[in-house]
């Protein structure tokens, strides 16, 4: 395999640690108005103490594809950053707003400031992958790049049926995603209800999934000349893997169906990778523009160097992350709540996040 | 090179400098409050003496509110060389995309996993392990820092590279991470760091000492940040001395327009004020304060060192890359320097009078100096906000010095209209954003510490142990 390659799986892989890890906690966010009876305070922060530990950390992992992205493929992440100017500039809004109501809604008492923090979290939870949805797709749909391979659209050009579907079954994969992590991580009457919403989302989730890699197969047929098969087994597996949490969420296998909407997550990323394959990103109309791994790649030596880090740095996240997970595996918000930690005004919430 | 309008530019580099200087704003007190931090809960934990577990609570509390903006902002700069500045992406990738990719798999995944498992980890972890959290997670914010600033001082500093295809490839990551430009630009910003840290602290320490309560909680953390303010605000003297000498040689016109030296010499004396002086067709200052030889030694660490002036050195780049204008602003660039190495004097005379005055235990009764180190708190603000207008200002018109120019390197598609509106949500969202954090970070340096006996685990929330798997 060259090292094209393996970056380029090393970014696919990126994304799907994303896609499996933020995609709870955005899930999470998502459900914050919604799951909690009567809007209750100390359900909400159950929530955000379930995401608490952890979320910066799933994050760390779009930071990363991000940075790999630029150092092995510098003209991809030049064109594509520049390319989906606006559509980034919005996700940026949304995560930065995302970011500090974790570390603020928990800084004052008033229900109206905690009120204005979890709707911040929420509306980034639902909008940045909504838009993360939306890009990756136009990566196989293709956009106008010019023969310099530079972008030769507008914003508009990223809006298709085909990517919106996109943005939407991500959006739909990550709120099931989120209420399976919930009733995994909660007791008593938030996860009864966690679990009764994954079950009512779940359908939707399926069908809407189906649609996309479905789509995304013939996407990458038409527009990036890849063969049928190739790009079905990927989108089989994974309609295949969140046909199953649908069941096992409704026969309520907590731990399966959580472990089964994770592998949905990086399926949808690994059907997306595989019909890109060898290109980076699609051109159209002018199919001969097209980014490739190799048009793209920076120089043979570079690749080196961030191969032996990856290699040494990827399996020592996952261990340092795993267990993190481990440490923090106990189910939460039971009768009795855990006391602030910090220094707090008004004696603290009950979670801090 | 396609040609993109000069405002698009303009307002490409003004959204740089606002979010980046920004961003700093945060950085720098995140890097010398968390190990601040964790010697805190260090002391606690040898000595088990709840003042420090109560002081470990109230400045992390500072710390974390203070990241938080810090992580928040920082997508920004990861994301926005390839939004708005494409073809310096395209150009640089090779070189200066390994460092940032090792930095998020290396350095800020280490600092954001760990710095959650030190919030949530009281009373969850051992003590011990606990401990060691807020360690690796400070490691991780230096460590990012390195690598950062390797990336930086390649467009200071180029190295370890050819040209192949009009792209910059590396060919040593060697040269690359011992630039001699980063390792000193490293120095200085965790030297900047733990000024933040032990600055910001000691004023803290000194609003709480003016107010009269718990004053022997903060009588010790004020030791604690003027033993690492001494040193580090003198230490500091002497690096940014010695990064001015890497400057002199590597970026002569940096040098020379933070100096307003408009023409050789040797020796050549410090102007420590003028006026006038600033434009090539007035270049002499109408008043001057100038200290005989003390530019050649700060420049080259000899009395007798010779210093370019700005003239020569612009004749000498326009025979090198062509007709154009080689010098940056005169005018701001000698103005940042003096207020940046001021405040950075102010700071060690504040921290070397706060030492004097707590050993003559005189410091909680000195309101004078109470009140001078509260409002030296902005001083690291400002030092570092000059500190970065004059790095990369100075280094104009370049954006990566003799190799690519800033007008030539931004995204050909991006528009006027485009950027504006971008720059726009920015600024909007970032003074919210900015009015927000000081107001918690006000209210919460002011509250008193919490009692020692807050977050034990309760352990009722320990009801059933999440099992992957084995659902019910």
């Amino acid at each position: 395999m060259s090292l094209e390659s393996f970056w380029f799986g090393l970014i696919g892989l990126l994304w799907a640690g994303y896609f499996l890890l933020e995609g709870f906690d955005f899930g999470v966010g998502m459900l914050l108005p919604f799951l909690p009876r009567r809007g209750s305070e100390r359900d909400r922060s159950v929530m955000f103490e379930a995401i608490g530990p952890i979320w910066d950390g799933n994050e760390v992992w779009l930071v990363a594809a991000g940075g790999a992205t630029f150092a092995a493929f510098p003209l991809w992440y030049a064109t594509m950053f520049s390319g989906f100017y606006i559509a980034l500039l919005l996700i940026l809004v949304l995560l930065i707003v995302r970011v500090v109501s974790f570390e603020w809604r928990a800084k004052s008492e008033n229900p109206r400031w905690r009120t204005t923090w979890m709707l911040a979290n929420t509306v980034g939870s639902f909008g940045a992958p909504l838009i993360w949805g939306i890009a990756l797709a136009n990566l196989v749909h293709g956009v106008p790049l010019n023969s310099s391979h530079g972008f030769a659209g507008d914003f508009l050009d990223l809006f298709s049926g085909y990517t919106v579907l996109g943005g939407i079954a991500v959006v739909s994969l990550f709120a099931f995603h989120g209420a399976t992590y919930l009733s995994l991580r909660t007791v008593g009457d938030l996860r009864e209800r966690a679990a009764a919403v994954a079950a009512r989302l779940a359908l939707p989730a399926v069908i809407l999934a189906a649609a996309f890699l479905i789509w995304t197969v013939i996407v990458a047929h038409n527009r990036n000349s890849r063969g049928i098969l190739p790009t079905a087994i990927p989108a089989a597996l994974t309609i295949g893997v969140v046909g199953a949490a649908v069941v096992l969420s409704y026969a309520r296998k907590e731990g399966w169906a959580f472990a089964l909407t994770g592998l949905g997550a990086i399926g949808v990323v690994a059907t997306i990778f595989t019909g890109l394959y060898p290109r980076v990103l699609v051109s159209n109309p002018t199919f001969a523009n097209s980014l490739t791994i190799s048009n793209a790649a920076a120089g043979h030596y570079a690749l080196k160097v961030i191969t032996i880090v990856a290699v040494i740095f990827v399996p020592v996240i996952l261990m340092y992350q795993s267990w993190t997970y481990h440490v923090f595996r106990k189910r939460i918000g039971g009768e009795q709540v855990r006391a602030p930690v910090m220094a707090s005004r008004e004696g603290g919430g009950v979670a801090r996040g | 090179m396609i040609a993109v309008a000069s405002t698009t530019v303009d307002l490409a580099r003004a959204q740089f400098a606002t979010t980046s200087i920004y961003h700093f704003l945060f950085v720098p007190l995140t890097l010398g409050l968390a190990p601040l931090v964790a010697i805190m809960q260090t002391i606690w934990h040898r000595k088990h003496d709840d003042a420090w577990l109560r002081l470990t609570r109230f400045f992390g509390t500072l710390l974390l509110i203070n990241f938080a903006i810090g992580v928040a902002t920082g997508l920004v700069q990861e994301f926005q060389f390839g939004m708005s500045w494409s073809v310096y992406s395209n150009f640089v990738g090779g070189v200066f995309g390994a460092p940032l990719a090792i930095e998020s798999l290396a350095a800020f995944m280490l600092e954001a996993t760990f710095l959650g498992l030190w919030i949530f980890g009281w009373g969850v972890l051992s003590p011990r392990i606990h401990l060691a959290t807020i360690w690796i997670a400070a490691a991780g914010t230096w460590l990012s820092a390195y690598l950062i600033l390797v990336a930086n001082s390649w467009m200071q500093h180029p190295v370890g590279y050819k040209i192949v295809d009009g792209k910059a490839q590396l060919t040593s990551v060697g040269a690359l991470l011992s630039n001699e430009f980063a390792l000193i630009a490293y120095l200085h910003t965790i030297l900047a760091g733990l000024i933040f840290g032990s600055i910001v602290m000691l004023g803290i320490c000194c609003w709480h000492l003016l107010r009269g309560r718990n004053v022997e909680l903060f009588r010790r953390a004020a030791k604690l940040a003027l033993i690492v303010a001494v040193p580090v605000t003198l230490l500091q003297l002497s690096i940014g001395n010695r990064f001015g000498e890497a400057v002199t040689s590597q970026q002569s016109m940096k040098i020379a327009a933070s100096e307003a030296q408009w023409n050789t010499c040797q020796p050549c004396g410090f102007s420590v004020f003028q006026i006038g002086g600033f434009s090539a067709q007035n270049p002499n200052p109408s008043f001057s304060i100038v200290i005989p030889r003390l530019l050649s030694w700060m420049g080259t660490g000899s009395f007798d060192g010779k210093i370019q002036g700005l003239n020569q050195l612009q004749a000498q780049e326009q025979q090198q890359y062509g007709p154009g204008n080689y010098m940056p602003r005169i005018e701001l660039m000698y103005w940042s320097m003096r207020i940046m190495a001021m405040l950075g004097v102010f700071m060690f005379l504040v921290a070397a009078v706060g030492a004097w005055l707590y050993r003559r235990r005189k410091l909680e009764k000195t309101r004078w100096f109470l009140w001078t180190a509260i409002v030296t708190i902005a001083a690291p603000y400002l030092a570092a906000t000059f500190g970065w207008i004059l790095t990369e200002m100075g280094r104009q018109p370049w954006i990566v010095q003799g190799l690519l120019k800033t007008s030539q390197a931004v995204s050909p598609n991006l528009t006027t209209a485009t950027i504006a509106a971008s720059l726009t949500v920015f600024v909007l969202l970032y003074i919210t954003l900015g009015v927000v954090d000081f107001v918690l970070m006000r209210r919460y340096a002011r509250v008193d510490p919490p009692p020692a006996d807050t977050g034990a685990p309760t352990g009722a929330e320990a009801a059933a142990a999440l099992s992957y798997g084995a659902a019910t």
